[in-house]
């Protein structure tokens, strides 16, 4: 029996979508069957950020009407041992499926995969409702804006009435020169005003954006900080203890040899 | 010169204060006109148990944070005159 994880956050655009992605990726690199569920019927993304958009052919809002088997529309990603993606449709909306339909079918997904990532659409409404039905845990992205932060706060209150058992924290997009000069709140900021228990922070990182070109994600590359940061995410979603990756960037060995000739 | 620098407050702070000011509103999720006949209905009950001169009787609802959980707290200031004997 797999765990449903809904990966939400309220505000649009923080990086759901790329959490989403490079989770399920790196769950399915450490041994663990994995089914993606894009949730964001309309708007559909995951499968572009994936690199699988050219494999759909049926998507989730058929699976729910019955026009075609699960089976036939999981699409198996094929670098990974046991990855799978269930697209959103695109040219329907949000109210194709309702909260019932879609805690059915993550239920019984659930008796297959180890983890099912559900890929929540920005907003509260239905499509907020639909995706949260069948959770049993909850990741809030968010990422130290204003308004990012508060979103977030509206949606750890949303998850807490709908009683989901565990919500935890991913901040995303922090800048350590920012952060150093006191022009971005860092992460004790954040949790300092949101009181939650973190699951990670991930830097600000081009490799994302150079990952998302190629619908490649960057937990592949074992060169992008933010791939690590959600490498660590994933053992911690495991249950392995990883300390919280050091974001404000530990000096490297060339610049610690350098202060130590007086040269920085 | 380097106080002079340290007097322009951080923004990262100005985004905290704000956010914390914004968020009190936002989780109580409670108007002014709420708060207005939640007053008016706790005047009612009172009345009951205390005596109480209706000129000087000020109901304070004060919103903050509880320090325990971060959970937001509703609390009233009632002034009571006398206790009234309750024959019932």
């Amino acid at each position: 029996m797999g765990e449903v994880l809904v990966i939400t956050s309220g505000k649009g655009g923080v990086g759901k979508t790329t959490t989403s992605a490079n989770l399920g990726v790196g769950l399915a690199m450490k041994g663990k069957k994995v089914v993606l569920v894009d949730a964001d019927i309309g708007l559909r993304n995951l499968d572009v950020v994936m690199g699988l958009e050219n494999r759909i052919v049926y998507d989730l809002v058929d699976v729910v009407e019955g026009h075609c088997r699960l089976k036939q529309a999981l699409i198996r990603d094929k670098r990974f041992p046991e990855l799978f993606l269930l697209p959103a449709a695109q040219t329907r909306d949000k109210t194709a499926v309702n909260p019932e339909q879609m805690k059915k079918l993550t239920d019984s997904m659930k008796e297959e995969f180890d983890f099912v990532l559900v890929d929540c659409p920005a907003g509260i409404e239905q499509g907020f409702k639909n995706a949260i039905s069948g959770a049993d845990r909850a990741v809030v992205v968010t990422t130290p804006e204003v308004s990012a932060v508060r979103d977030a706060d509206r949606i750890i209150g949303l998850l807490e009435a709908a009683e989901i058992k565990s919500t935890k924290l991913i901040l995303n997009r922090i800048r350590a020169d920012m952060v150093k000069r006191g022009d971005m709140m860092n992460l004790d900021d954040v949790t300092d005003i949101l009181a939650i228990e973190v699951l990670g922070v991930v830097p600000d990182d081009e490799s994302i954006v150079i990952a998302t070109n190629k619908g490649e994600p960057a937990i592949t590359n074992p060169i992008s900080k933010a791939g690590q940061a959600f490498n660590n995410i994933t053992e911690r979603i495991l249950g392995n203890d990883v300390p919280l990756m050091n974001y404000l960037g530990d000096k490297g060995f060339f610049a610690k040899l350098k202060s130590y000739f007086g040269l920085s | 010169m380097f106080s002079f620098f340290n007097r322009n407050k951080k923004s990262k702070d100005l985004a905290k204060s704000r956010l914390k000011l914004v968020l009190t509103q936002d989780r109580l999720n409670c108007s002014t006109e709420m708060l207005e006949m939640m007053k008016n209905d706790i005047l009612k009950v009172i009345a009951q148990y205390v005596d109480f001169d209706e000129s000087e009787m000020d109901i304070q609802i004060a919103q903050s944070f509880s320090e325990r959980d971060g959970k937001p707290v509703l609390t009233a200031n009632i002034p009571v005159k006398a206790l009234r004997k309750v024959a019932r």
